[in-house]
């Protein structure tokens, strides 16, 4: 009979210095890939749960005395239909809504029938408690970038050419992701009960991945995404 | 090195280390299953699901890594490898990928065990499961069934790769450091997909366990992709209890998060200790080359290879009856000579003949007569220009003799049901074939209408005149 296991984590302490170090550790990962028009959802779709499923834990439940326990995550197996390519998501269906949803956005934005550019990002971030009148801030910790470049095809043989292309080169950006994630850099500590929403989305019933957000911008070929960019950085700032 | 590590730090990371093998063995045969995995997220843990990842048991799969394992653990020296292989309907059998868990000696003293280590398995299971369906060999475990079936082989000790032919790739999935070693996972896969020679299949080195028939009776033409994620295969909730034998085997469920009593350097745990990238050593050190083989033939289930011959003799039965319907349609067509003439001259079959759309041509007359909804009232040889056309060479030798040689069969088109309608498929296309001809097309029917349309040329002539305002009418509206 072996006692429980109990682990020793610190608290989330000293936010100045976590802060400094957050922002020097900020990686940015950059995969591009280029698919056909009715492509983009699932090639989205495939590489962003490859990463969320590396960035989502069980559900904390916390005890007294400071113990907690996590939940399970389960997985399941998708099958694209218009890449031969097949990819493993956490078992979540709130979560599945929530990417698809923005992605469907991201794919409405670069519109029907055209060749274009677009880029989605993932971002994971903490957030850093701040004083009033000063909002929280919101620190990335992790930043992957996917660049789609949309291209439309003549006949049914070049898509079915695309269609194991693609497939192929899903794969290599998995084994990339892959390769990032085990470098086993900077990672949030174990949050406290009352710090938890400051790393972890505790929104989802049934996982808990890191606090994210997903944003995404078209260039059209002039390359006004400079000026999208400027915006934000200009709002988010400003917080408004 | 042992020293700096507390005994009870010890037997976690044996325990950590023990049931990581085994869940990769999991993950991986899993894999190779043909089907899609599905498992739910559980917001409660059950304290079996080690690594807080839903991976099941396969209580088979559990007790071969076991039995391959013999007691020991992964370490340095001593690989876990389990081999994925393809094996055909004809016996060929072909290496497509082995996963090597491997340990080196590179050791991260600093590295909590059961915090940081055993996240970072978790991390690892996560890449395990993401990379197996990104290797070849995923695609064709999907597609296993009937011309092949994907087998696995685990085996404990030195690395080999030779099987999988030149030029094979290898991926690494990911590493772990411990206080003992650096844990690291990779998969090496054949890119060559030819098939070796027989030769091969004289390899004595056994096979275990075929994965396809391990839970699903598999009817022909069910594919991998149609059964369900979640499998009911019997006992499959104790299948995940039985990785946990005794209360020792319960998994990490609690962790704390009040103040360390032995303190790293601030922030450590959060940060990272440098991770200095680790080469896989394929072919490590292996002083105790021990390779578990199993014997092949009891391992191999029953019902397997029963389902296997089920498959095939039904996939047999299938081919013959898709060949039937052509040999069934005969005609006496003499145009042309095909290559499995076995009698001479006047008759030969239409499937022999390289006519496109030979199916199409006109049946001889003799199944005409037989046919309730055709009845030509003249000789048969040139009642059309249609077929008159067709018969235009050796035409003489067409009807005569044919019709003593003739076997009427009846004709079957293929997914025709002829136990319903009168009207069905077979009889619509026989009428389709030999529509009755056109009136105005017979000469003697036409001779006939000459003299009778002289005749009543004056009262149709009158009837006009008649109604001439009508007709006025009429043509005034079309202008």
């Amino acid at each position: 009979m072996a006692p429980p296991l109990y682990l020793l984590v610190s608290p989330y302490i000293q936010p100045a210095t976590v802060g400094k170090q957050i922002t020097m550790n900020c990686r940015s990962e950059v995969l591009e890939v280029s698919v056909e028009g009715r492509q983009v959802d699932e090639a989205m779709l495939a590489l962003l749960h490859t990463i969320l499923l590396h960035r989502s834990t069980g559900k904390f439940h916390y005890k007294k005395e400071g113990t907690y326990s996590i939940g399970t995550v389960g997985t399941q197996d998708i099958d694209c239909d218009f890449i031969d390519f097949s990819f493993v998501r956490v078992s979540s269906d709130e979560l599945d809504r929530v990417i698809r949803k923005t992605v469907g956005e991201f794919k409405d934005a670069m519109g029907n029938g055209t060749d274009g550019m677009g880029q989605i990002s993932l971002e994971f971030y903490q957030k850093k408690k701040s004083r009033w009148p000063f909002s929280d801030e919101c620190i990335p910790w992790e930043v992957w970038s996917i660049k789609v470049n949309v291209v439309n095809l003549a006949n049914e043989q070049e898509r079915q050419i695309c269609r194991e292309k693609v497939g192929e080169k899903l794969g290599e950006k998995v084994i990339n992701i892959v390769e990032v994630i085990n470098q086993h850099e900077y990672l949030p500590k174990m949050p406290t009960q009352s710090e938890v929403d400051n790393v972890f989305d505790t929104s989802l019933k049934d996982v808990q991945p890191y606090l994210y957000k997903i944003t995404f911008q078209i260039t059209d070929t002039l390359g006004t995404s400079v000026s999208t960019t400027m915006r934000r950085l200009i709002k988010d700032t400003l917080a408004l | 090195m042992d020293s700096d590590l507390s005994p009870q730090d010890k037997k976690d990371l044996d325990k950590f280390i023990k049931f990581f093998a085994l869940k990769t063995v999991q993950v991986i045969v899993q894999a190779r299953l043909g089907e899609k995995v599905c498992t739910r997220s559980l917001s409660s843990p059950t304290g079996s699901d080690w690594f807080n990842l839903a991976i099941k048991d396969i209580p088979e799969v559990t007790h071969e890594a076991k039995k391959a394992l013999s007691g020991q653990l992964p370490g340095i020296g001593r690989s876990m490898c389990v081999e994925i292989s393809l094996k055909t309907s004809e016996g060929d059998s072909m290496e497509l990928e082995t996963w090597c868990l491997e340990m080196n000696e590179k050791c991260d003293k600093d590295i909590k065990v059961s915090y940081t280590v055993y996240n970072r398995l978790s991390l690892l299971l996560k890449s395990l499961l993401a990379i197996t369906r990104v290797t070849p060999a995923y695609k064709l475990s999907r597609k296993q069934g009937h011309d092949y079936v994907i087998l696995y082989r685990i085996y404990f000790g030195e690395v080999q790769l030779t099987g999988l032919g030149e030029g094979f790739q290898t991926v690494r999935v990911g590493v772990v450091g411990t206080p003992i070693g650096t844990i690291t996972l990779s998969c090496a896969y054949r890119t060559n997909l030819a098939f070796m020679s027989t030769r091969q299949f004289e390899r004595t080195a056994p096979i275990m366990g075929i994965i396809i028939d391990h839970f699903v009776e598999r009817p022909f033409g069910n594919m991998g992709h149609m059964h369900p994620c979640n499998y009911r295969a019997p006992g499959e909730d104790e299948g995940a209890y039985n990785g946990v034998e005794d209360s020792q085997e319960v998994c990490t469920t609690s962790f704390s998060t009040s103040p360390p009593s032995q303190m790293g350097i601030p922030g450590k745990e959060g940060g990272v200790p440098q991770q200095v990238p680790v080469q896989p050593c394929h072919g490590a050190q292996a002083e105790h080359g021990r390779v578990s083989s199993c014997p092949p033939a009891d391992h191999v289930p029953a019902t397997p290879s029963s389902s296997g011959e089920d498959a095939e003799t039904s996939s047999r039965s299938v081919e013959v009856k898709s060949v039937s319907p052509c040999d069934v349609l005969e005609t006496t067509f003499t145009r042309k000579v095909g290559a499995f003439v076995n009698k001479p001259g006047t008759q030969v079959t239409t499937a022999s003949l390289d006519l496109p759309f030979a199916a199409f041509a006109p049946r001889a007359y003799d199944l005409e007569e037989n046919d309730p909804m055709v009845q030509p009232p003249e000789s048969p040889a040139t009642s059309s220009p249609l077929q008159g056309s067709l018969h235009s060479q050796g035409s003489g030798e067409s009807g005569g003799p044919a019709q003593d040689d003739f076997v009427m069969v009846d004709f079957k088109p293929a997914f025709s049901k002829d136990d319903l309608l009168p009207m069905d498929l077979g009889t619509f296309y026989r009428e389709f074939q030999n529509p009755p001809q056109l009136a105005s097309l017979t000469i003697d029917v036409s001779s006939q209408s000459m003299a009778e349309d002289l005749d009543s040329l004056p009262e149709k002539l009158a009837v006009y005149e008649k109604n001439i305002d009508e007709f006025d009418a009429f043509v005034d509206t079309l202008q």
